[in-house]
């Protein structure tokens, strides 16, 4: 559990990470950095993204998991990391701007 | 009485009067009034002759009856059935393959059809008709009327008079609306009443009742490939578990772990989860960060090596170090044969008074800032070897002599084998463990060697560490006077061995005097040649990839000597100009090998290219002052990892012109495996060797 916690703190501590965001799998937030309003918007947002990324992965071959997800847009960059299947992403966002870390 | 006959009389005229009527009917009805007339007759005649006595006439074709008969009582049931209807209709009934009656038989009797010609008002023929019609509206009404008469009597000729004319009446009004003429109703002149009545009609209750509505939850899914792909693998899970239980018998002790196991999962559920995820996100972020490297460590080669004939260059890829090592040095490096981005550290003290805690580190190339898996031990490290076949199987020698065994599957950071001073462990520190193939019963096993002069082999025994002494390095003629005068020999200090890649009993060891001896398993005592290799301790001894006869080694009395086993001079020897800390040979090539010096500089020769000097001296790290001790190169990828006495390990990128395979001439195949290496490297002895013996 520790070494979990330690984790987390060496990402966010991490150069160019602006925030990170824990999702649990019902997609409530569980842990952030950021403020409420942009918590709750990136999660449900990506919440539903990150979904329909896996399932796209897998119905292509279900032996198959999405591992992550990045999205780089001209500011930033949001990295999404899912949980076991069935559990809500893990999203980092990174690099120069909100770092969401979107966890399930 | 008299009212009686009054009754009489009426009927009897009524009789009459029927009788006047139907005179001109049929016969039969003659018959049927006879009978009446008589009926009356003795009705009236009871009256009358009732003291009389009756008298019968009996008709001439009247049934007889016995007496029993006549009482015989016949009773009649008026039923509302239709007695020309027939009883038993068949239908043949295709499903069933046979005659079937019908259930029920039409028992309508139709009396009387008549088919009217009805016209819509507004249509052109009934305004046509309406037209013509209109005059003579009135005469319709008596017409009807007059219709209506020969009717009644026919219709209903057994109801009472009454009856009749208001039957009469409606019968009337009816034909009329049938006639499709809305008019007033024609009631009756002489004896019409409207007279509207209500029934009492029953206030209405109502009452319903109600059940509880069934509990209802709304359910939604998706059914996609994948979804019916999990559930498959779910429900072949559980048969396998169905029959491990069914072939075994269930112990007591291990459901109670198993609950164990359960309830940490269900508690801990979010947060393992999260390890995981995390994991992938750190090594995402560093991959971020270090961009640059992991595109160089994948795809840059030095373009410039094309211009610099033969000299090589090495690319200074990732740097890792840990916080808490930092006042540690790198004593010992070793890749993981399975994961070859994974890497084992070893840290510890060379100098004999800074003697304190060690480290064991695992590294990942994907994620440079931060150790895999962290062991901190007690003693400082000098060695470590990871199993060839097993990837989580460590072993690792210390300072105070000790040997142990890391599973690095396991969550603690206990070692799970440490040998104790009861169980052979070393007096001095230890300089190498080398894991060895598993012995005949399956166990693994592997060799350690110590300054304490013994060669010792530790086998992991289910939960012991069993040794066996297999080779005591005695110096030669060398014997000193112990207590009580007994001659003991002195023991030579083992610095570093090495065992032969094909033939398995065949070993060297390097001593701090500076000899090799070449040894044997088998051999307890004795060593099969003796090398006078070196004038100070012999740091490393390492067999040749490829070919089977030559190995290197390196002293810190600066050189590096490369040797035939065959033969007791070395082939080539190398100064450095400085204390070489350790060398390798290319796992790519029998011709390369790299050494690194306590100048912080890195050596690589190619021996096919440049047998006298290093095509490659780089300095590694950025202050002089380090000093770099262990150097090991991937077995795959063409880096090479450099450990130093600060606790940092960097990884270098060798350049093409390190890399090089022979070159064959155009027209040939370029001949691929071991047998080119091994032919190179006899290329290079047989060299020498001619001069050796034109000149012997």
């Amino acid at each position: 559990m520790a070494e979990v916690e330690e984790t987390l703190k060496r990402i966010q501590t991490h150069k160019g990470v602006i925030g990170t965001i824990v999702v649990n799998a019902e997609g409530i937030p569980i842990r952030t950095t950021l403020d409420n309003s942009t918590t709750v918007q990136y999660a449900g947002l990506l919440h539903q993204l990150t979904m329909k990324a896996r399932s796209t992965v897998r119905d292509i071959d279900p032996q198959n998991d999405l591992t992550f997800l990045r999205i780089r847009s001209k500011k930033h960059e949001i990295m999404v990391a899912p949980g076991r299947s069935g559990s809500s992403p893990l999203v980092v966002q990174w690099h120069q701007s909100t770092c969401v870390f979107f966890l399930g | 009485m008299p009212v009686a006959h009054k009754t009489g009389t009426v009927k009897s005229k009524q009789g009459s009067n029927a009788q006047s009527q139907k005179a001109p009917a049929a016969k039969t009805v003659k018959a049927a009034s006879k009978k009446k007339d008589e009926e009356d007759g003795t009705e009236t005649g009871e009256g009358d002759e009732w003291m009389q006595g009756k008298t019968l006439i009996k008709p001439l074709d009247q049934l007889d009856l016995t007496e029993a008969e006549l009482k015989e009582e016949f009773t009649r049931i008026l039923t509302a059935n239709n007695p020309h209807a027939p009883q038993n209709i068949v239908r043949y009934s295709f499903k069933e393959r046979s005659y079937k009656p019908i259930s029920s038989v039409d028992q309508l009797a139709v009396h009387f059809v008549l088919e009217g010609n009805l016209l819509h008002q507004d249509s052109d023929e009934a305004r046509r008709q309406r037209a013509k019609q209109g005059l003579p509206e009135e005469k319709d009404t008596v017409e009807t009327a007059v219709a209506e008469k020969p009717e009644t009597p026919a219709a209903g000729g057994e109801d009472a008079g009454d009856v009749e004319e208001g039957g009469g009446e409606e019968r009337a009004d009816s034909v009329e609306s049938k006639a499709g003429k809305k008019e007033q109703k024609i009631t009756n002149q002489f004896n019409f009443s409207e007279r509207a009545s209500q029934t009492l009609n029953n206030p209405l209750r109502e009452r319903g009742c109600q059940t509880e509505p069934p509990p209802r939850a709304n359910f939604s899914a998706t059914a996609n490939q994948w979804e019916i792909y999990d559930v498959y693998l779910e429900v072949l899970q559980k048969q396998e578990k169905n029959k491990e239980k069914a072939k075994a018998v269930p112990k007591k002790d291990d459901d109670k772990g198993k609950k164990k196991m359960m309830l940490v999962e269900t508690q801990s559920d979010d947060i393992t989860k999260v390890a995981k995820v995390a994991k992938i996100i750190e090594r995402m972020v560093n991959q971020n960060t270090f961009d640059d490297i992991a595109q160089d460590f994948k795809y840059f080669e030095d373009a410039s090596d094309e211009y610099r004939e033969q000299e090589g260059t090495l690319l200074p890829l990732w740097k890792f170090q840990y916080d808490k090592a930092k006042r540690l040095s790198v004593t010992a490096l070793c890749w993981n044969e399975s994961y070859k981005d994974l890497f084992a550290v070893g840290l510890g003290s060379y100098d004999f008074t800074k003697q304190g805690r060690g480290m064991l580190v695992f590294y990942s190339l994907k994620n440079s800032t931060f150790p895999e898996y962290i062991y901190p031990t007690t003693s400082g490290i000098l060695c470590l070897d990871i199993h060839k076949h097993l990837p989580y199987l460590v072993a690792v020698g210390f300072y105070d002599g000790c040997v142990a065994v890391y599973n690095l599957k396991e969550e603690t950071l206990q070692p799970i084998y440490k040998s104790t001073a009861k169980s052979g462990k070393h007096t001095d520190p230890v300089w190498q463990v080398k894991w060895q193939k598993d012995d005949m019963d399956n166990n693994h096993n592997f060799f350690s060697v110590s300054s304490d002069g013994r060669v010792v082999s530790w086998t992991l025994v289910k939960n012991e560490l069993v040794f066996t002494d297999i080779i005591k390095l005695s110096l030669e003629g060398a014997v000193s006077e112990g207590p009580e005068g007994v001659q003991l020999p002195i023991m030579a200090c083992g610095t570093s061995f090495d065992f032969h890649k094909q033939i398995d009993y065949l070993f060297l060891v390097g001593t701090e005097e500076g000899k090799i001896h070449k040894c044997s398993k088998a051999y307890s005592s004795q060593f099969l040649e003796t090398y006078n290799a070196h004038n100070m301790a012999v740091d490393a001894v390492k067999w040749n990839h490829f070919h089977t006869k030559v190995f290197i080694s390196c002293s810190s009395d600066w050189t590096v000597k490369i040797w035939d086993h065959t033969i007791k001079t070395p082939m080539f020897t190398f100064d450095l100009n400085a204390s070489v800390g350790d060398v390798a040979w290319s796992p790519y090539s029998s011709t390369v090998f790299a050494a690194v010096t306590t100048d912080g500089k890195v050596h690589t020769f190619d021996l096919s290219i440049n047998k006298y000097e290093a095509i490659c001296q780089q300095p590694v790290v950025a202050k002089k002052k380090t000093k770099l001790t262990h150097i090991e190169f991937n077995p795959v990828y063409p880096i090479i990892i450099v450990g130093d006495d600060r606790g940092y390990v960097t990884s270098l990128k060798l350049s093409p012109n390190l890399r090089k395979k022979p070159k064959e001439k155009k027209g040939q195949e370029l001949p691929k495996g071991p047998e080119v290496e091994i032919a190179k490297m006899e290329k290079l002895l047989s060299l020498l060797r001619e001069p050796e013996n034109s000149n012997a």
